[in-house]
């Protein structure tokens, strides 16, 4: 196993499929301003993933490009968390699964931008700060939707509860990547226990703990994600566009 | 259904040195939220601007020039009547 | 200085409409500089108080006594752009999952945001007109209100972006340019910002399809079917002839509209000729040639039963439009309850510990 090239694939696979998902909200969203705020947050997912599986293709070596490796891999191949690639739900699951993922993004990345590897170092340099408004912006909305009605307490729990066990796998060792995952889980349970409590939301017991993105054992939905995402650069082999 | 969540009036310092300048007006239901829709709709995100969000309620105005008959009994409240988007100090071509 | 700086053969459209704009904005702000002379007393008179101001070329702003029927003219108009910028976002924003490289779809994800933008922008400044956004985004789901026909045709591939970016953007810049000369101030000044961004716009949709047309047979076969689709529905966007438009003489009067919906669609003819050129794709018009003694092509005139048919809802994707607005807003109903109902308990707690 390659470490950074694994490495840098899987922290950009979890980029991209966030924002494909996440730009399935545009012209969406619940109010127009929030459809600006969330294609925003995907736009910046985008940008992350563009720069490190372009770097992991040049760690490759084999001449693969951010496209070529977007596009061209199935999803046996593709090395994201399962966190990212579950359907969008409600906007309460989309908060969730945003809340966990820039949880776990920002000490990521700030480590990232800490650590030996020039180009990962730069990359979280720029990223860590993406996340920390991503951070911010689902906080504001866990309190919003948690403290707001009963309805939206609701559904805020119901979000939590359903996204949580996903979060595990973020925390696994990784063998050979320039950061180990399993010292950000200090800051991860920083970051998100104090805006539960002030949403009034319970964090879930820990128990299910699903997994294997990493190693390229998905859900059934990402199979589908990728159908979508790669149906028109695959009807035109070799085309630029 | 809601009711239509408060208007906000955003000012921004586009760069160190120059004013705050009245760049456009949003709706949100709090201080936060508008202060999070401002810097997405109108600094789209760059870097080191500052800004501000006003409760346009919390805003008295006069403006002797523009003659109100039409909005005669609010006349001092600047809140109905956002003057929007100015020109950003000193900039020809963007 | 309108007609006759067309962009250079080999320049991407927008840069000559961008001067426009630059120039708009530099006629506002002297106009604005300018001392009107003997101004008839707006305490004595106020509609020659209004005409007065309107004659010397400067604003109408907010809190100025304005016309009723200019007042309904200005907010049917902005809501309708409006409303166009907010349900333009879809036929776009249904290639954005399946955008062929991931810099494309960066691109499109940003534009399809800047739609979102210049609809909050345009709602803004119709509010200052003493109407709510609420009751705007009312009046266009119960289907009082109108968005711009051209929305109701499907994106089938994904050159129909591209074509979107040149044709209907385009069409959209040349309408909306004279508007940044708009006698009403937050209209104007509104529309000052939003040019600047379509014409971002407007360059990468060619930009798409010129790499279509210089790519393989497929994709160029791909393009030249999507200008075959949207040429004509884009020279619709102009709206009826002269002879046929009901609000025009007016508007004019009042410096809302400042061309006709002809003179914009000859202008637009004008430029897109040469552009297709560049591009190596044919605009699907037999009757496309220059007069030399007009100075300017002759064209084949649109299908305006056709675009009164889908005005009056009977176009492709009105129903699915409407539909899938009235969706979003509905879905999004308990979130923006949760968010009121979390302020006003904020507000609440916060006099708490102020009492």
């Amino acid at each position: 196993m390659n470490g950074p090239f694994d490495f840098a694939l899987a922290l950009g696979d979890d980029a991209l499929i966030a924002a494909q998902r996440l730009g399935d909200w545009t012209s969406r969203a619940p109010e127009m301003e929030e459809d600006v705020a969330l294609t925003n947050i995907a736009l910046d997912q985008l940008g992350a993933a563009r720069l490190l599986l372009t770097y992991a293709g040049e760690l490759e070596g084999a001449g693969r490009d951010e496209d070529a490796l977007a596009y061209l891999r199935d999803d046996r191949e593709f090395r994201n968390c399962l966190l990212v690639e579950l359907p969008n739900g409600d906007f309460a699951v989309t908060v969730a699964k945003l809340f966990f993922l820039s949880a776990y993004q920002l000490p990521l990345y700030a480590a990232l931008a800490g650590c030996g590897d020039e180009r990962l170092a730069a990359i979280g340099a720029k990223a860590r700060k993406e996340s920390a408004y991503h951070l911010d912006h689902a906080s504001l909305w866990v309190r919003r939707l948690g403290d707001g009605t009963a309805e939206s307490h609701r559904r805020m729990q119901a979000a939590v509860d359903q996204v949580w066990p996903y979060v595990h796998e973020l925390f696994a060792p990784f063998p050979g990547a320039p950061v180990d995952p399993t010292t950000l889980r200090a800051a991860f349970d920083a970051a998100v226990d104090p805006v539960l409590a002030e949403a009034t939301l319970a964090r879930p017991a820990d128990g299910w703990a699903p997994a294997g993105g990493r190693d390229g054992l998905h859900t059934e939905h990402l199979s589908y994600l990728l159908t979508e995402m790669q149906v028109l650069h695959r009807a035109h082999p070799g085309a630029q566009w | 259904m809601t009711e239509q969540s408060p208007l906000w009036e955003v000012f921004v310092r586009a760069r160190r040195g120059l004013a705050h300048t009245h760049v456009g007006s949003l709706h949100a239901p709090d201080a936060e939220l508008a202060l999070r829709n401002a810097r997405d709709l109108y600094t789209r995100r760059q870097e080191g601007v500052s800004i501000w969000v006003v409760s346009a309620g919390a805003i008295t105005a006069s403006s002797p020039d523009e003659k109100d008959a039409f909005f005669d009994p609010a006349a001092d409240k600047v809140y109905r009547h956002p003057t929007f988007y100015e020109v950003p100090d000193g900039v020809a071509h963007l | 200085m309108y007609g006759n700086d067309f962009p250079a053969p080999d320049d991407a459209p927008g840069g000559g409409l961008l001067g426009e704009v630059a120039a708009a904005e530099a006629a506002l702000r002297e106009a604005a500089a300018r001392r009107r002379g003997r101004a008839p007393d707006p305490d004595t008179d106020l509609e020659a108080y209004f005409a007065d101001v309107i004659d010397a070329d400067q604003k109408i702003e907010p809190r100025d006594w304005m016309p009723e029927a200019y007042r309904k003219t200005l907010i049917r108009q902005i809501a309708q752009h409006a409303h166009s910028e907010i349900i333009g976002m879809q036929p776009e924003g249904n290639w954005i999952s399946r955008a062929p490289s991931l810099k494309r779809k960066a691109i499109l994800l940003a534009k399809v945001q800047d739609e979102a933008g210049h609809g909050l922008y345009l709602y803004a400044a119709a509010e200052t007109l003493g109407i709510s956004r609420d009751e705007l985004v009312r009046l266009l789901l119960d289907g009082r209100q109108k968005y711009s026909s051209i929305f109701n045709y499907p994106t089938l591939t994904w050159a129909d972006v591209g074509v979107i970016g040149w044709l209907v953007d385009g069409a959209a810049i040349v309408n909306q340019v004279p508007l940044c000369r708009c006698s009403y101030g937050p209209y104007a000044r509104a529309m000052i910002r939003v040019c600047k961004e379509e014409s971002f716009h407007q360059r990468q949709g060619y930009e798409i399809l010129h790499v279509l047309a210089h790519g393989t047979p497929d994709q160029k076969a791909m393009a030249q079917d999507a200008v075959d689709r949207w040429w004509y529905p884009s020279l619709a966007m102009f709206g009826p002839p002269d002879g046929d438009s009901t609000h025009s003489a007016q508007s004019m009067a009042w410096k809302i509209k400042r061309f006709s919906n002809d003179e914009l669609r000859q202008r637009f003819v004008d430029m897109c000729v040469q552009q297709a050129e560049i591009l190596g794709l044919t605009l699907p018009d037999p009757a496309l040639r220059w007069n030399d003694e007009r100075q300017a092509y002759d064209y084949t005139q649109p299908d305006y039963d056709e675009l009164m048919r889908v005005i009056k809802g009977q176009g492709p994707c009105n129903r699915q439009r409407m539909e899938h607005r009235r969706h979003a807003h509905a879905d999004g109903a308990w979130v923006r309850e949760a968010a009121t109902a979390y302020a006003a308990n904020q507000a609440e707690k916060k006099e708490k510990v102020a009492a």
